[in-house]
């Protein structure tokens, strides 16, 4: 993981003192809100329903157990002893007291944490794949690269003030697209070019929210070491000619629209000519050092515990459900990748309390180098599991909430905090996941019917990804009433599409059924190695449309 | 006349004076006895008559293209770049275009919307005086312009990107 130096400390520390004198400011009467705005946005500060906000960054998803046993006590000493985990790989804190905020930014700041660009219309935080560095069939090791961009576009003295939010993420996997690059404004892929040079394929322009798109490659191979740079040709060509007059068509995404593709990627071409060489290129040595900063743990030289599991597994069910669901394999021999599911029912998802925070570092000191990732599905990930050690951890976890064994099922609900926490919200969408939760309780169901992504927003913003999801769900506002509009067929993988509306909107307590009426089409019409995707794309939208409205 | 800032934070007079883009119709009303800023295009459609006029500089809105005098601009003892509300960040694309790809070398103003917290943003694009919103507390400046010792990234304040400095 990334350790800062005095230079990242320097920079840190000034910027808690900036913010502090921001906020005397403010509270002073010295600064508008107006202005105080963007100020206090790219501070992660949101003002919400109940209180503001505090979006904290959490770079590509890392953290450290000392970082997470900070996070548990900033959220007993400062909030009400809870804290959420978000589709961007962030944590927020939904009640902290705008007084308190620069201290808080100082207790982050102290285990080299912060809250830099995490709103507002900046760089946000850069996302990635949560099993990068220990699959199998990653081209290379992404983080080095969501590193160097965090630095670049960290405090950018020419990208504070874009026209909207602005977010990249970056996938290294062949096979798979965990960071669904494909509806971020930035895509990277990493890929090779036939001569075996590593680069990047760029896509540009995806997005969710009012208008969804999934991004168009803008260009195919980009050498690693231009990085830096092209991403600045691409933001200087945003900076200057996305819209501004209309926040709903600020985003690049309208400006690739506009331009087309090839338009677009024409005048980035041009720009980049210009800066292709300068000082910000990166140089090899710079890539090394950072890649020094992600090395292998100190792993052992195992075998894999085949048999030892396979008898474990024989005698114990719920174990054996919790290693089908929740592990994935681990390019180490005798270590495996743990998912722990923060999905129970009842409980929101992502949401975790203090004492689970420190229950968390805890596991990860025993079983995972003192590390873990946060997934954009709001789950937690211990990453280096020794596989003879699996029972005992899925005896640890199972007590504390997250032995849920329903990874990457229809329970495994990606879930914005909706009408409960978010004023933006048209309509409640927690009470809407446990309601579904509740109906699909029979695990063995749930493993019949596969991988299916349900995904739920609150409103039109999509942070909770409903387009992208197999089955979306969306709050929308009826003359004040909350409903609920169904979209099939999304996928924010490799094959990222935008799902199709259903039809008309549902009231709150048919939801479960609309979702089980969904479900029994499937199973009625798949073929046996069919998933609910395949089976969507084959038979169309009609037969669903049909069963639920009949 | 207004007060500028300069770069290091200190502040001093001058009686430079921008002179608005005029309506339909209207013609532009340059001051006989001071210093102005004139819209970048128009200047360029008086070439003739401006050229080597150390009293008449440009200014550009956040929309305009500096790139129409971009083989003139060290012909201009000073450019503005018109921040039409603090959130419109395209004026700072501007200024790096205008000093890092024309190679501008005189003075580069910030004028408009221009409030503290954006002033070393402004520098580093290469900004070195600014005229400050009436109503802000400008003996604040100094300390705004220096919030952070450094910056990670190449700008016009440094060539040298972080990762290159770290190399050593
Ligand atoms: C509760 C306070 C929140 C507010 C006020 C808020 C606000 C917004 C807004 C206005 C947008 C639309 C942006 C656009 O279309 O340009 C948006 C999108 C988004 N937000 Fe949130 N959000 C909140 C919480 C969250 C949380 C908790 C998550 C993660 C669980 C999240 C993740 C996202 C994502 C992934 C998008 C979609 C990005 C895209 O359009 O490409 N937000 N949010
Ligand atoms: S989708 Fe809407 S309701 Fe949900 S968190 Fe985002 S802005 Fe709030």
């Amino acid at each position: 993981m990334y350790v800062y130096d005095e230079h990242d400390r320097q920079m840190a520390a000034e910027r808690v003192a900036q913010f502090r004198d921001q906020t005397r400011r403010a509270l002073a009467g010295e600064l508008s809100e107006e202005e105080f705005l963007p100020l206090r946005l790219q501070n992660g500060l949101y003002v919400q329903r109940h209180a503001p906000m505090l979006r904290i960054c959490v770079p590509y998803g890392m953290l450290r157990s000392d970082q997470l046993r900070r996070l548990a006590r900033i959220t007993r000493d400062y909030d009400k002893g809870y804290a959420h985990f978000t589709t961007r790989q962030n944590v927020q804190l939904n009640w902290p007291a705008l007084e308190d905020v620069p201290d808080i930014l100082a207790d982050l700041a102290e285990v080299e944490m912060h809250a830099n660009q995490t709103s507002g219309n900046c760089i946000r935080n850069t996302t990635t794949d949560q099993f990068s560095g220990v699959q199998a069939d990653e081209i290379t090791d992404p983080r080095p690269y969501c590193e160097i961009i965090r630095q670049w576009s960290t405090f950018h003295p020419e990208f504070a003030f874009l026209p909207r939010k602005f977010k990249v993420a970056v996938n290294a996997s062949e096979k798979t697209d965990r960071a669904a690059i494909r509806i971020h404004d930035i895509g990277l892929q990493i890929v090779r070019n036939d001569a075996g040079e590593l680069g990047f394929r760029v896509h540009v322009g995806g997005g969710l929210g009012r208008t969804p798109m999934v991004g168009p490659v803008i260009r195919e191979f980009l050498p690693e070491l231009d990085l830096l740079t092209y991403l600045e040709a691409v933001l200087r060509v945003y900076n200057r000619y996305g819209r501004r007059d209309n926040k709903f068509k600020a985003r690049i995404k309208i400006l690739v629209k506009a331009l087309t593709p090839e338009g677009f990627a024409e005048k980035v071409e041009a720009e980049w000519a210009h800066i292709k060489d300068s000082p910000t290129r990166l140089t090899p040595g710079a890539i090394e050092r950072m890649k020094g900063f992600f090395t292998e743990p100190p792993y052992e030289a195992l075998d894999n515990a085949t048999d030892l599991l396979a008898r474990q597994r024989f005698e114990n069910r719920g174990f054996d459900q919790w290693l089908s669901h929740n592990l994935d394999v681990h390019k180490k021999p005798g270590y495996a990748i743990v998912t722990l599911t923060l999905k129970k029912t009842g409980t929101p998802p992502g949401d975790v309390t203090d004492q689970q925070l420190e229950q968390i570092a805890d596991l990860a000191d025993e079983f995972s180098f003192g590390e873990v990732r946060v997934t954009h599905h709001q789950n937690v990930v211990l990453a280096d599991v020794r596989q003879d050690r699996l029972l005992e951890l899925w005896e640890a976890v199972t007590p504390m909430g997250f032995g849920t064994a329903n990874l990457n099922t229809l329970t495994d609900i990606i879930c914005c905090p909706g009408g409960d926490y978010c004023a933006l919200a048209n309509a409640k969408s927690i009470p809407v996941a446990e309601a579904i939760q509740r109906r699909f309780e029979d695990l063995d169901y749930l493993y019949d019917l596969g991988n299916i992504d349900l995904n739920i927003s609150g409103c039109m913003n999509a942070c909770g990804h409903h387009h992208v999801g197999n089955i979306g769900v969306l709050g929308v506002d009826k003359k004040g009433e909350e409903f609920y509009q169904v979209s099939l067929g999304g996928s924010s993988h490799h094959d990222a599409d935008i799902g199709k509306i259903l039809g008309p909107s549902f009231a709150r307590e048919d939801m479960p059924e609309v979702i089980a009426k969904i479900i029994d089409v499937y199973v009625d019409q798949r073929t046996e190695e069919e998933e609910f995707l395949d089976t969507y794309r084959r038979i169309g939208i009609k037969p669903f449309k049909e069963r639920v409205y009949a | 006349m207004p007060d500028v800032i300069n770069a290091d934070g200190t502040v001093r007079q001058d009686e430079w004076v921008v002179v608005p883009r005029p309506e339909d119709g209207e013609s532009l009303d340059i001051p006989s006895d001071q210093p102005a800023l004139i819209p970048a295009d128009l200047w360029l459609a008086g070439y003739e008559h401006f050229t080597g006029n150390d009293r008449i500089g440009v200014w550009f809105d956040s929309h305009d293209e500096p790139e129409i005098i971009a083989d003139k601009v060290n012909e201009l003892p000073l450019i503005g770049v018109n921040f039409p509300r603090f959130v419109d960040g395209r004026g700072y694309s501007i200024a790096r275009l205008l000093r890092e790809r024309f190679g501008y070398q005189n003075e580069l103003r910030a004028i408009g919307d221009v409030l503290l917290d954006q002033l070393q943003f402004m520098k580093r694009c290469g900004f070195d005086s600014y005229v400050l919103r009436a109503d802000k507390d400008i003996s604040q400046a100094a300390k705004c312009l220096n919030f952070f010792s450094q910056g990670y990234q190449a700008a016009t304040d440094t060539d040298l990107p972080l990762f290159r400095r770290r190399a050593g």
